[in-house]
């Protein structure tokens, strides 16, 4: 199987980043010859079998790949209905997906001859899983890292340094996920003549979106392959969340060509759908420009970012990739939203019904599974894609219930 | 002819340079806004540039992006802003261009935004994040309206891409003096001087240098190559000390500095 998507020219993006109208390159000129580079190395890297060869082997020996697919028999009894398969990337090293993309972008950097690599984090996922990905290549790593999240993810944290990578705390705006990208797009502004920005979602200025979405792509291919396996057939139904969209991307690519199979995206529902108590700018939100990119977004009349909020921080920002932007535009894909308290209530179902403590963030797409599940017929399949495990959660969750005790 | 190309014709024909201020609109009130434009035309300013307050610039250092929060914490919009510069442009001897995030003038509409800004009195605007490959439309529409679109150059731009960025640039050209966001430097980059002077070979376009400048020896090192110097966070920095001082006093340093610059520009 081959790591990366081989990007037939008929498909999306386009030669300027487009996923039909969404996407593209909104950055300062500084970045642009940067940019330029990447898109060079990572096209010629899809020609080069012995970069492959060595991603394929890192995913297999390195993160635990294949992740496996895993029957909820017990989840699927208490819904009643559809039955409940779980793609495992909470079982990667690391735990979660994030992985996917690093030790790809990882290798990109030394491709491109770079030794020193910045990132941003939310949850800190992304930020362990590039700390990692460095540690493993001898890079120097920068993590920038919002103060709320510092504060509401601090395993990750303690985990990131541990890796030998530098946490910077952002203090500015809300301290979160979309404040740590701003920061980081700064430092790259200085350092970007030897320094790779290893973004960890599918959003930010053309190419991340595709290159982050083709390293995460690995999710989808395999789900194919396992369901072949294991039920004989496609499943009727993958549900994934979507924050900037990396893993739900990973998973839906590879089966969009397969019309018979339906996919939902779930965004954060945040507290209420009033203007700031939520994070699902597909749901609530208009196409305009964030971080480089055209997608739907959060924004006032002004064009300024709005605030948003969401009980998990990899979910706690107010855009999304754009070609999740392009398939909420052609229908492909179904984007709803699931709320604080029923994520929270996923949360502990699963971890009671199945012994398995999903990431908040997972648990969003959980909720809406079982709520379809229920819905459904016992002969139709759905796939959850459990981004990442719960342990970095598990004091908050303890934490916001004594709050509302 | 735009009110720029005027401008840089007259300061070419005098053989004097433009020393360009930049200011925060709404910093830290519009009224405020319009008296330091007004200051610092008068202390010798030849252009001035508005930044139009964004809530995610990343272009930006801590100076501006502090000026942007406190503006947009006092809740200014870009209709209060157009409507503070419709009153105020006209008693300027010296044109204004806007520095707006191209997130503002999408979701503004472009050709509305245009249409506004030209109503208020700006002759142009910078888009720091609309590279010359994004900006085909906005450059159509500006084109058709006479309104300047100042594009960038930076040092980390390919020289054949820098000359093609400087063909479709109009008004004048903005040269990015270092690699990295806006703020006061000590020293500049060493081959600056000998990459705006072969880019100064290869267009007509006056070229004007940002970034990092705000000492009187930046002006005396730049001005031989450049047709203008472009000041920022060391003008918002003095602006946000209106916290502490009295506006007059904040006003009368904007003024000194402004003279300062000038004449070592023009030695």
């Amino acid at each position: 199987m081959s790591p990366v998507n081989e990007n037939p020219v008929n498909e999306f993006p386009d030669a300027a980043g487009r996923f039909g109208p969404f996407g593209g390159r909104y950055v300062p000129e500084t970045l642009t010859a940067a940019l330029d580079q990447l898109t060079a190395q990572y096209e010629a890297a899809l020609g080069d079998t012995a970069f492959q060869d060595e991603l394929n082997q890192l995913l297999r020996d390195f993160v635990g790949r294949p992740s496996p697919l895993y029957f909820a028999r017990r989840l699927s009894e208490k819904c009643g209905g559809a039955k409940i398969y779980l793609k495992r990337e909470d079982l990667n090293h690391t735990g979660a997906h994030k992985i996917n993309n690093t030790l790809g972008q990882a290798l990109l950097t030394r491709r491109m001859g770079k030794r020193r690599v910045i990132a941003e984090t939310g949850a800190g996922q992304h930020g362990v899983a590039t700390a990692t990905a460095c540690a493993n290549f001898g890079l120097e790593c920068i993590v920038y890292m919002g103060e709320e999240d510092i504060r509401r993810q601090a395993p990750n944290v303690f985990s990131m340094k541990l890796l030998g990578a530098e946490v910077r705390p952002v203090s500015t705006g809300a301290r979160t996920l979309r404040d740590a990208i701003n920061e980081a797009m700064r430092e790259w502004m200085s350092s970007v003549e030897t320094t790779h920005y290893i973004l960890g979602s599918v959003v930010g200025p053309s190419p991340f979106p595709r290159i982050v979405r083709d390293f995460q792509s690995v999710i989808g291919r395999e789900t194919i392959e396992q369901c072949r396996d294991q039920i004989g057939r496609l499943p009727d139904l993958l549900v994934a969340c979507v924050g900037g969209g990396s893993n739900a991307a990973g998973m839906f690519h590879p089966f969009v060509e397969h019309a018979e199979v339906a996919m939902v995206g779930v965004e954060a529902g945040g507290r209420s759908a009033a203007p700031g108590e939520h994070a699902a700018p597909l749901s609530y939100g208009r196409p305009g420009v964030l971080h480089g990119s055209f997608s739907y977004v959060m924004q006032d009349d002004d064009g300024q970012t709005s605030d948003v909020h969401s009980i998990s921080a990899g979910l706690d920002y107010p855009g999304v990739g754009p070609e999740h932007s392009y398939w909420k535009s052609t229908g492909r894909v179904e984007y709803t939203s699931c709320d604080d308290a029923r994520a929270m209530q996923a949360f502990d179902t699963l971890a009671r019904t199945e012994g398995i403590i999903p990431a908040l963030e997972s648990s969003h797409a959980l909720a809406q599974a079982m709520d379809l599940a229920a819905q459904r017929s016992e002969e139709d399949v759905i796939v959850v894609c459990l981004s990442g495990r719960g342990d970095k959660d598990a004091a908050e969750v303890g934490r916001l219930r004594e709050e509302a005790n | 002819m735009s009110a720029i190309d005027q401008l840089f014709t007259q300061l070419r024909s005098s053989g004097r340079k433009a020393f360009m201020p930049f200011v925060t609109a709404g910093d830290p009130d519009l009224e405020f806004t319009a008296r330091v434009l007004r200051q610092l035309v008068d202390s010798g300013a030849s252009i001035c540039e508005v930044g139009i307050p964004y809530s995610d610039p990343i272009a930006d250092g801590p100076v501006i992006q502090a000026s942007y929060t406190r503006a947009l914490d006092r809740g200014v919009a870009v209709r209060d802003i157009f409507k503070t510069l419709s009153k105020t442009t006209p008693t300027l001897a010296a044109p204004v261009v806007t520095m707006v995030s191209y997130a503002i003038v999408y979701r503004y509409g472009l050709a509305a935004y245009v249409e506004e800004a030209q109503e208020a009195g700006v002759a142009g605007a910078i888009v720091p994040d609309l590279p010359v490959e994004e900006a085909g439309e906005l450059a159509e529409i500006c084109r058709a309206a006479d309104f300047s679109l100042i594009q960038l150059v930076t040092p980390t731009t390919p020289r054949e891409r820098a000359v093609r960025i400087a063909e479709s640039s109009s008004g004048f050209l903005y040269y990015v003096s270092v690699t990295g966001i806006t703020g006061e430097r000590t020293e500049l980059p060493s081959d600056l001087v000998d990459n705006v002077a072969w880019l100064r070979g290869r267009t007509d376009l006056p070229i004007c240098i940002g970034f990092g400048i705000s000492r009187p020896e930046h002006a005396r090192l730049l001005a031989p190559v450049a047709d203008g110097l472009i000041v920022g966070s060391a003008i918002v920095r003095r602006i946000a000390e209106v916290a502490e001082k009295s506006p007059d006093d904040v006003l009368r340093e904007v003024g000194e500095m402004t003279v300062e610059m000038v004449a070592a520009m023009n030695e």
